[in-house]
C-alpha cells in the first residue's frame, strides 16, 4: 500500500461516498501496460470497472470479447495473468487468476489472456464466425480420423488456439505451508448466516474457526449498507460483531477458501497469505493449506446468482445484478451510467433501486414474470424506473461493450416483436443457486425444490449444518436466524435473535433458456467453456440422455469454474429437451477443489529437496568427500561409483570390478535391511517365514534366505545368521526392509500369536562394510585380535562376534561377489572410523572402494539375483533357479503350498537364464523384449525380457540375465531382441558367468 | 481422511497412522488342502457393498494388526476389535 496520501481524482465510474474502499490510498497496477489507479480495498475487477473497463478477456473457444460477470470466486470470464512485480519476475506469475478475487496490489502487472495479438483485436475471433460448425461434439466428429493425426496435428493446433492462460516458465520461488488444526465448530462463510452461527457457537472455551474467502468478512452485508440489525446500521453491526467474535476467541481466517470437505469433518482450507501484499516478509508462505478436523461444521457459503440464458448474454457489460450491487456498495463503483435490468428474481429490483439512489440512471426493469410484489413496482415508480413485466431480453447489441438490448414481451414460450433499448450495462438475474458443492463433497443428498428450481441440501453423513442462502434461505433476517440456529445446534447453545430493517427478502421464478424471436445461437450457458443452449439441445438430439454424457459431450460445467453459474441452467435446458424433470435428469457430481487451487498449496513443503527424506549412511560423507557419484535406492542415497580423475562411469566400474577380483574391493553395505529376531521360538518362526530350513542352523552359521508370499512368488532375500540359540541377525534387501518387517509382524501377530518371538528393526543400528577379493582377509586380519578368521576356523557362511580394533563387531563371512568376502558390522556410531581403518589398510595392498554399480556387475557375473530386478512379483524360486533354497522336508513355510499348484510348474513359465549377445561388445537394454525369430510378423510373440545387463570387465564381454518362457530348456538357443535400430541376436546360457565351481569363495 | 480407533492404544486417530492389510477373517488353511481351497484363500475376497471386515495395522503407532468393520458405501469405520476376537454382530446384521 502506498505511503503517500495525495488525493487522486476518482476514476470515472467511482461514486464518491459509496463503498468501503479508500481512494485516498491509491494503489497503482497495470492492465495490459496501462496504469490503473485503484483504491485501497479494490479488487482488480472493481478497479477496472471504476475506470469503465469491462472488456477483460477473450473466450476459450470462440475468442469472443468477455467482461466481468460476477464479484466473487465464481467468476467465469475475468481470468487474468498476474505478475507480482514488486516481489520478483516470471516465477511469481500466475495465469487464470480471477480478477474478482485478486486484490489490487501496488506494482501488480495484470495481463488479459487468450487473445492475439491484442485484447481489442483478436485474430482467432474468426472462430466466433465459425461457431455454426464448432458446436457440441465438434472435436469428436471432426478430428477422429485419421487416428495418427490426433497427436501430431489436431491436438497441438486446438490446444494452441483454444487455451486459457500461459503457464509461467520459471520455478515458483515462493514457499507454501501446511497446517493441521482442530476445532469444535468450523463455520465456512462469514456472511450474515456465518457470523450469526459463529456468535451462537462462540464462548465457553469452544474452539471456533470462521473462514471466508474474501479479503473482508461480511459477505452480502458488504453490499447492504442500508439495512439495520438490532437497530444498528449493517456495517456498524458487522464491525461490532467481529470485535465480539475476536474477544470470544474465534479464529477468523480471511482470504481462505474451503476447497474440500473430506471424511469425518476434515475440511481443507487454502489461505492466500501474501497475494494481497505488494511486498511480503520472506518468512511468510504465499499460501497455507489448513487441514481442519472439526467437531461440527456449519456451511454458510451463500448462493450464486444465475445468469439468464438469451442471445448475446455474454457481451461485456452484461453482468449479474447482485455483482453490480456489490460493486456499487462495497467498492463504490457504478458498472454503467445508463443501466438496464433483466430479471426473474426480486433481488435485481433492489439492485436497481440502490443504483438509482446512488445517481445512476436505470432505464427499465424487465421481469420475465407476469406478476411481482406491488411494493416493488411502487418502489420503481417512485424512482421513475420503467417496469416491463412478462418481458425477456432476446438479443444484445455491441461488440466490446454492450450498447443496447432487445426486449420482447413473452407469452409462455412465444414472444412479441422485440423493441430496442440503449444501455451501457445490462444487469441480469435468473435467481440464486445455493452453493452446495462442499455439502455434496460429504456425499450429502440434495433435494430438488421445483417451485424455485433449486437443489437444496438435504441429509449428510457428516456432522454438518447448513445455513443462510446456501440452505435456500433468502433475505437478511432469515439468513441471520438460520445461521444462529445452525451455530446453536452445532454448539448446543441457544440461538440469539436479531431485529432487522431494510431487508431485501424476495422470491423469483426459475427459467431455462428464455424464449426468443430469433435462432439465439449465442445464448450462453457456460461462459468459460463457450457452451450455448443450442449445444445442449444438440447433445440431446444426438442421443445423449444422462447429464454426465451431456456434460462431457458439450463440456458444460467442465471449465475451471466447475459450472458454478451454468450447471442449473444447463440442467433445466437438458431436462426440457428430454421432457423430464431436473431431478430425473440428475446433477453432475461436485468434486473438490471448490475453486481452482495451486499445486503448490497442495504440495506445501513437500517439493524439491524436501519432497521426501534422503537416508544417508554414516559413511556417506566420506563417499561425498571422495567424489562418489550417487544414486537413489529406495529412500537411500548410495554411492554408485568412485571415479578417479576424468574416468567415465564405465571406466570407473571396470576398474573397480577388476581391482576387486584381482585384489580387493571395499563397499558400504549399511543400507541392507536388518532385523533382530529374538526369542525361544525364533528359529521356528524363521523356519516358517523363509523357504530354507532354519531349525538346524548352528550358532555362528549363516544361510542364504529366501522369502515368498503365500502365493509362492519371491518377495525378498537376504542372509540369516544365528547369533545365539534364541537370537538371529536377519538381513533384507535395501528397499524391502520395512515390508519384510511388516510381513513378519503380520504372521507373528495374526497367524502364529503363540510363538514367543520379538522383532526389532536394526537397519540403522549397524554400519555394514563389505570386503571382497583375494586380499580381503589380509586387509581384515590385523584388526581382529580376539578371533581366528582363517579359512579353516572361519569358513564361508560363518559369523562370529568379535572386537574390531576394540569396537564390538558382528563379523560375517559372506559374499555377494563370488570372491572371498567378509561383512563387518559395527555400531553405526563407530562406522565411519572403522570404514577409514579398513580403507587405509586396503589402500596399502592396492584395494579400492566400489559403489553399487560395481556391486551389480560383480553379482551378475555370478548369477546372483536382485529381488525387484530379476523378480517382479510373478517369479517363483524354480523360475529363478533357486529350487535348492527350498526346504524339501519342511511341514510348511510361507509360499510352500502355492508352489504345488500345477500352474507353478508349467514348462513355459518365464525362467531366469543368462544371455550372451552375438557381438560381445553389445550391451542389451534392461527391460528389452525377447522374441523367437528376427523376422516374425507383428505382433511378435514376447518370450520375456532382459532383467540385468552389463559390460563385464572380468569376462571382457557383455553379459545379461533375462526371464524367458521355458528358458531353462533353451540352453544354447539363439533368441532375438528387436530394438529401434535393428535386431540383436543372443545365445541362452547359464546365469553363472564366472567361476561356476565357486572356488574363489573359499579362498 | 477417515478416523480409526486402535483397539490396543484405545485412541481414535487419523487414517494416515494406519496401513490397510486386506480382508479380515481369511483363515490361512493347512497346506494339505486342495488347490481350489488354497486359491480361494489367496485370491477370493467378499468385496461387499456395505459393512466389510478388514485388517488394519497401526503402523505409525503401536504396530499392532487389528480388525475393523468399515462400511464400503459411506467409507466409515463402524467398529474395531483386536486380532483373534470374533466378528462383532452389528445392528442390522442378519443373524
Ligand atoms: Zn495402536
Amino acid at each position: 500500500m502506498s505511503e503517500t496520501y495525495e488525493h487522486v481524482a476518482p476514476a470515472r465510474y467511482r461514486i464518491s461516498g459509496k463503498g468501503r474502499v479508500n481512494d485516498l490510498a491509491p494503489v497503482r497496477f497495470t492492465f495490459d501496460g496501462r496504469e490503473i489507479v485503484a483504491a485501497a480495498g479494490d479488487t482488480v475487477a472493481s478497479a477496472l470497472l471504476a475506470h469503465g473497463i469491462h472488456l477483460v478477456g477473450r473466450s476459450f473457444k470462440y475468442h469472443r470479447p468477455r467482461g466481468v460477470v460476477t464479484a466473487g470466486s465464481e467468476e467465469p470470464n475475468a481470468l487474468i495473468r498476474v505478475t507480482h512485480s514488486a516481489k520478483g519476475g516470471e516465477g511469481r506469475t500466475e495465469p487464470n487468476t480471477r480478477a474478482t478475487m485478486q486484490e489490487a496490489v501496488e506494482g501488480l502487472k495484470v495481463e488479459s489472456q487468450n487473445r492475439w495479438p491484442s485484447l481489442s483485436f483478436d485474430a482467432l475471433s474468426l472462430n466466433d464466425r465459425l461457431s455454426r460448425v464448432l458446436g457440441a461434439g465438434f472435436y469428436y466428429k471432426t478430428f477422429k480420423w485419421p487416428r495418427s493425426f490426433w497427436d501430431k496435428v489436431y491436438e497441438p493446433a486446438i490446444r494452441a488456439a483454444a487455451g486459457l492462460g500461459r503457464a509461467p516458465t520459471e520455478d515458483d520461488p515462493d514457499h507454501y505451508s501446511s497446517r493441521y488444526a482442530f476445532c469444535d465448530i468450523l463455520v465456512v462463510g462469514a456472511g450474515p448466516a456465518g457470523l450469526a452461527a459463529a456468535m451462537a457457537a462462540a464462548g465457553d472455551g469452544r474452539r471456533v474457526i470462521l473462514a471466508d474467502e474474501s479479503g473482508e468478512p461480511g459477505g452480502s452485508l458488504l453490499a447492504m449498507p442500508a439495512a439495520t440489525i438490532d437497530g444498528k446500521p449493517a456495517w456498524v453491526w458487522l464491525a461490532e460483531t467481529l470485535e465480539t467474535l475476536a474477544a470470544a476467541g474465534v479464529t477468523i481466517l480471511l482470504r481462505t477458501t474451503a476447497i474440500a470437505y473430506d471424511h469425518e469433518n476434515m475440511v481443507g482450507l487454502v489461505e492466500r497469505v501474501t497475494d494481497h501484499l505488494a511486498t511480503a516478509p520472506a518468512d511468510l508462505p504465499r499460501e497455507r493449506f489448513w487441514r481442519v478436523r472439526a467437531g461440527r461444521v456449519v456451511l454458510a457459503q451463500g448462493a450464486i446468482e444465475k445468469p439468464l440464458v438469451f442471445d448475446g448474454n455474454d457481451r461485456p457489460g452484461v453482468m449479474l445484478a447482485g455483482a453490480a450491487q456489490t460493486y456499487l456498495n462495497r467498492y463504490g463503483v457504478a458498472v454503467g451510467r445508463h443501466v438496464a435490468v433483466a430479471t426473474s428474481h426480486d433481488s435485481a429490483w433492489h439492485t436497481a433501486f440502490a443504483l438509482t439512489d446512488a445517481g445512476v440512471t436505470v432505464a427499465m426493469i424487465a421481469d420475465t414474470r407476469a406478476q411481482v410484489a406491488p411494493a416493488l413496482t411502487a418502489a420503481a415508480a417512485e424512482r421513475g424506473i420503467a417496469v416491463m413485466l412478462s418481458t425477456v431480453p432476446v438479443a444484445t447489441q455491441g461488440t466490446k461493450r454492450i450498447k443496447g438490448v432487445w426486449l420482447a414481451e413473452r407469452t409462455g414460450d412465444t414472444v412479441a416483436e422485440a423493441g430496442y433499448h440503449a444501455c451501457d450495462a445490462l444487469l441480469m438475474s435468473g435467481g440464486w443457486t445455493p452453493a452446495v458443492s462442499l455439502f455434496s463433497h460429504t456425499k450429502g443428498k440434495l433435494a430438488w425444490d421445483a417451485a424455485t428450481g433449486r437443489f437444496l441440501p438435504d441429509t449428510s453423513p457428516e456432522a454438518c449444518h447448513t445455513a443462510g442462502a446456501g440452505a435456500g434461505v433468502w433475505g437478511l433476517a432469515d439468513a441471520l436466524a438460520s445461521g444462529a440456529e445452525a451455530g446453536a445446534a452445532a454448539a448446543g447453545t441457544t440461538a440469539p435473535s436479531f431485529t432487522v430493517t431494510g431487508d431485501d427478502a424476495g422470491t423469483g421464478a426459475p427459467e431455462g433458456a428464455l424464449p426468443s424471436d430469433r435462432p439465439a445461437r449465442k445464448a450462453f450457458v457456460d461462459f468459460q467453456n463457450d457452451v450455448t443452449a443450442k449445444d445442449i439441445r444438440l447433445a440431446v438430439t444426438e442421443g445423449m440422455r444422462s447429464i454426465e454424457h451431456i456434460k462431457r459431450y458439450t463440456t458444460t460445467g467442465m471449465a475451471t469454474d466447475q459450472g458454478k453459474l451454468s450447471n442449473i441452467n444447463g440442467l433445466m435446458i437438458a431436462a426440457e429437451a428430454l421432457g423430464k424433470t431436473p431431478p430425473e435428469v440428475g446433477l453432475t457430481t461436485f468434486r473438490p477443489p471448490y475453486t481452482p487451487t495451486t499445486f503448490a498449496a497442495l504440495a506445501g513443503p513437500r517439493r524439491g529437496a524436501t519432497f521426501e527424506v534422503t537416508r544417508k549412511t554414516v559413511i556417506d560423507p566420506w563417499a561425498e568427500a571422495a567424489g562418489a557419484v550417487f544414486e537413489p535406492v529406495a529412500l537411500w542415497r548410495r554411492a554408485r561409483y568412485f571415479p578417479k580423475g576424468v574416468e567415465t562411469m564405465d571406466e570407473a566400474v571396470a576398474r573397480e570390478c577388476r581391482t576387486t577380483r584381482k585384489t580387493a574391493g571395499i563397499f558400504d553395505a549399511s543400507t541392507l535391511g536388518k532385523i533382530e529376531v529374538v526369542g525361544p521360538d525364533a528359529a521356528e518362526f524363521l523356519n516358517r517365514m523363509y523357504t530354507n530350513p532354519m531349525l538346524k542352523l548352528g550358532v555362528g552359521k549363516c544361510r542364504y534366505a529366501l522369502m515368498l508370499g503365500d502365493d509362492g512368488f519371491i518377495r525378498d532375500d537376504g542372509v540369516i545368521a544365528r547369533v545365539a540359540e534364541d537370537r538371529f541377525h536377519v538381513t533384507t534387501t535395501t528397499g524391502g526392509a520395512p515390508r519384510v518387517l511388516a510381513t513378519m509382524e503380520d504372521y507373528l501377530q495374526t497367524e502364529w500369536p503363540d510363538l514367543k518371538v520379538w522383532l526389532t528393526s536394526t537397519t540403522e543400528e549397524w554400519a555394514t562394510i563389505a570386503i571382497n577379493g583375494p586380499k580381503a582377509r589380509e586387509i581384515l586380519k590385523p584388526f581382529i585380535k580376539d578371533a581366528d578368521i582363517s579359512a579353516e576356523a572361519f569358513p564361508h557362511m560363518s559369523m562370529l562376534e568379535c572386537s574390531f580394533a576394540g569396537v564390538p563387531c558382528r563379523l560375517f563371512r559372506v559374499s555377494f561377489t563370488g570372491e572371498l568376502g567378509f561383512e563387518v558390522n559395527v555400531g553405526a556410531a563407530e562406522g565411519r572410523k572403522v570404514w577409514e581403518l579398513i580403507v587405509g589398510a586396503g589402500e596399502k595392498v592396492g584395494a579400492c572402494v566400489y559403489g553399487t554399480e560395481t556391486m551389480h556387475v560383480l553379482r551378475a557375473e555370478k548369477g546372483y539375483i536382485i529381488v525387484g530386478q530379476e523378480t517382479d512379483g510373478t517369479v517363483t524360486p524354480q523360475d529363478a533357479g533357486l529350487s535348492w533354497a527350498l526346504g524339501k522336508t519342511k511341514a510348511d513355510f510361507v509360499g510352500m503350498r502355492a508352489l504345488k499348484r500345477p500352474d507353478m510348474a508349467k514348462a513355459d513359465r518365464k525362467q531366469l537364464v543368462g544371455l550372451f549377445t552375438e557381438d560381445p561388445g553389445t550391451v542389451l537394454e534392461e527391460g528389452a523384449q525377447i522374441v523367437e525369430g528376427p523376422d516374425e510378423p507383428l505382433p511378435m510373440t514376447m518370450l520375456g525380457h532382459v532383467t540385468s545387463s552389463y559390460m563385464s570387465a572380468t569376462l571382457g564381454r557383455s553379459i545379461a540375465m533375462a526371464v524367458v518362457s521355458g528358458g531353462h530348456a533353451r540352453m544354447g538357443e539363439t533368441l532375438y531382441v528387436p530394438m529401434d535400430d535393428g535386431v540383436i541376436a543372443a545365445t541362452v546360457t547359464s546365469t553363472v558367468f564366472f567361476d561356476p565351481e565357486g572356488a574363489r569363495l573359499n579362498g | 481422511m477417515i478416523l480409526i480407533h486402535c483397539p490396543y492404544c484405545d485412541e481414535t486417530l487419523p487414517e494416515a497412522e494406519f496401513t490397510y492389510a486386506g480382508e479380515a477373517h481369511v483363515v490361512r488353511p493347512d497346506p494339505s488342502v486342495s488347490d481350489e481351497t488354497w486359491r480361494d484363500f489367496l485370491y477370493i475376497r467378499s468385496n461387499p457393498k456395505g459393512p466389510h471386515a478388514e485388517r488394519w495395522r497401526h503402523a505409525h503407532g503401536c504396530g499392532r494388526y487389528f480388525n475393523a468393520i468399515r462400511d464400503t458405501v459411506s467409507d466409515r469405520v463402524l467398529t474395531t476389535y483386536k486380532a483373534g476376537e470374533s466378528k462383532p454382530v452389528l445392528p442390522g446384521d442378519v443373524k
